[in-house]
């Protein structure tokens, strides 16, 4: 089975953000970078179906400058057998990752796409449905369990639904399947597995390789600003008691939120 | 500004708030709209809810199969009409739902997509969208090349008001097209929880709280004022809290109008996902947590004494009032 995960990479999550001169981007020196934490997940779950279904083989896919290599090679050092790289330069919109992702899912006759629910630097939670949508597979996000059936014909998801629901779900393959948080404990990457990685021959694309050269993104970014500070506010003395009754008279008279 | 086309989401008959804060939105920008609704049976409560907050027409769009929501289905089914109707703009809430099917209708249009936005503005043909990135570490201005414009809005972040009540009510048979994904069993929690990310309070614990069970005492004070509760990400590592209900980066952003972080020392990350909250009280032991930098109101305190304390009072409030 032919087991793509779509990754990317972030900014770590205790990243400060500073912002560019032009407002058109943030600063990306000094950044410390990492594979989006719900992509950890997306990658241990196709490891775990190749090793349930004890053949095939896990691809990993990534879109960006020559930097995000690094993530292909981690995801490599944690098992991954294959990676691909589409190289770009400069910022490409969610429609055009995903074409650029659909075009090689096709390339490598992908037959199950796992990737995390979002990516947690633009939250925009969409190329799986993009990437789902122009291959015209299934999709479901916000996966906490997955169940392969033994034929590869078939997957049973367990979805995180509103209201602490779960919502069942029988798809057929291939799918596109979004993980969340928990599905999974992603493994570390072993020694061997960081020296294989090393060596790894990366499958390198261009968007003119992929027969996208003319196409452009369609949304542009500017104006990026930081949000504006939060001042302190008061700090209630008294004992618990007091400062209860007066956090509560707050509340309803000054902020008047119940 | 072209054609502009709400979809609208109901749930048993009832429209989901965002979808008429949407409206009320582009009511007072002068903008008409048209509500697309999909679903089945009885919709003449939502049909109009949607037209008293100034939706000029509403579309049902009708087939058993939308009756619950798929993924698939209700892709198809809009893409079908919307497609011989020329949309300049798409528009859904950035609910569970919105968030699933509007990059598959995005990509059906060959178009972009802005999600979780916070605000938007139109003026003249153009239509310039605000929306926060790294969980509102920052935000940006997104801006189409070309139409449809798709986009969704958060959850409580605009103000409601009623519209002209003009509007129209039309029918229309929809076509779910192919569905290969289905929701075959729903398990409701045994719990019935608000949700965090359309919940007007919420009250969060952090790793302060020592176990799983001590999340009771958070649980107890949000039911006495219909909360939804909320959790740290060292609550959900620490397995003292599910994931669902883990607010911030790697969780969820919320923005109600009173967030209480009870335990919580305030992480960048958790910050992230509840700095939008309009008013903020933080309880918490150490005078210095970062917490209290964000604060509108701050404790310092033991939460095992506060919060149950704050129960009571609370209760009391509701009893008067």
């Amino acid at each position: 089975m032919n087991i793509i995960v779509l990754v990317k990479q972030v900014p770590d999550t205790e990243t400060k953000v500073r912002i560019t001169a032009d407002k058109h981007n943030i600063e990306t020196n000094d950044i410390k970078w990492i594979i989006n934490p719900y992509d950890e997940f997306a990658i241990e779950e196709g490891l775990k179906t190749k090793e349930r279904l004890k053949e095939g083989s896990v691809t990993v896919v990534t879109v960006g400058p020559d930097r995000t290599v690094e993530a292909l090679r981690t995801a490599v050092a944690m098992g991954a057998d294959n990676a691909v790289h589409v190289k770009t330069d400069g910022t490409l919109d969610t429609y055009l990752v995903s074409r650029a992702i659909a075009e090689v899912c096709k390339k490598e006759n992908a037959q199950i796409i796992f990737t995390g629910k979002q990516a947690i630097d633009d939250d925009q939670a969409a190329t799986f449905g993009y990437v789902a949508e122009l291959l015209q597979y299934p999709s479901a996000s916000v996966i906490v369990k997955c169940d392969i059936s033994l034929n590869k014909t078939q997957a049973t998801l367990e979805q995180e639904g509103d209201e602490g629901a779960k919502n069942i779900i029988e798809t057929s393959l291939p799918a596109v399947i979004a993980v969340n948080k928990g599905i999974n404990t992603p493994r570390y990457a072993s020694l061997p597995g960081i020296m294989k990685a090393k060596k790894k021959e990366i499958k390198t694309y261009t968007l003119q390789d992929l027969g996208l050269g003319s196409e452009t993104s369609k949304t542009l970014d500017s104006d990026y600003q930081l949000p504006p500070e939060r001042a302190a506010g008061k700090k209630i003395a008294g004992d618990a008691a007091t400062q209860v009754k007066e956090l509560v008279r707050l509340l309803r008279e000054e902020a008047k939120v119940i | 500004m072209g054609n502009v086309f709400l979809i609208a989401e109901q749930k048993e008959g009832s429209v989901k708030r965002v979808s008429l804060e949407i409206l009320s939105e582009l009511g007072r920008q002068g903008i008409s709209a048209t509500a697309i609704l999909p679903g089945f049976g009885d919709l003449s409560k939502a049909t109009e809810s949607l037209v008293n907050h100034g939706a000029t027409k509403v579309i049902v769009l009708e087939h058993e199969a939308l009756n619950n929501y798929n993924t698939e289905a209700y892709t198809n089914a809009i893409y079908q009409y919307l497609s011989t109707q020329s949309p300049s703009v798409v528009v859904t809430g950035a609910t569970s739902h919105g968030k699933d099917f509007l990059p598959r209708l995005a990509a059906k249009f060959k178009t972009g997509i802005a999600v979780d936005c916070i605000s938007f503005q139109f003026s003249g043909d153009k239509i310039s969208i605000r929306r926060p990135i790294y969980a509102g570490k920052c935000s940006k201005t997104v801006e189409f090349t070309g139409i449809p414009v798709v986009f969704s809005v958060r959850p409580n972040v605009l103000a409601m008001q009623t519209g002209s009540k003009s509007g129209s009510v039309e029918k229309v048979n929809a076509d779910p097209g192919l569905v290969k994904a289905k929701v075959i069993n729903t398990v409701a929690s045994q719990v019935k929880k608000v949700e965090l990310t359309e919940a007007d309070i919420i009250i969060s614990g952090g790793r302060s709280l020592k176990s799983a069970d001590n999340f009771k005492i958070i649980a107890d004070c949000a039911a006495t004022i219909g909360a939804a509760v909320g959790a740290s990400r060292a609550a959900v590592d620490a397995g003292y809290a599910p994931h669902n209900m883990q607010v911030g980066q790697t969780g969820k952003t919320v923005s109600p109008k009173l967030y209480i972080a009870c335990g919580i020392s305030g992480a960048i990350q958790h910050l992230a996902g509840m700095r939008t909250s309009k008013v903020i009280v933080a309880i918490n032991k150490d005078p210095e947590a970062p917490i209290f930098q964000k604060a509108d109101y701050g404790i310092v305190g033991d939460l095992f004494e506060v919060v149950p304390l704050l129960t009571e009072e609370l209760k009391k409030l509701k009893s008067q009032s």
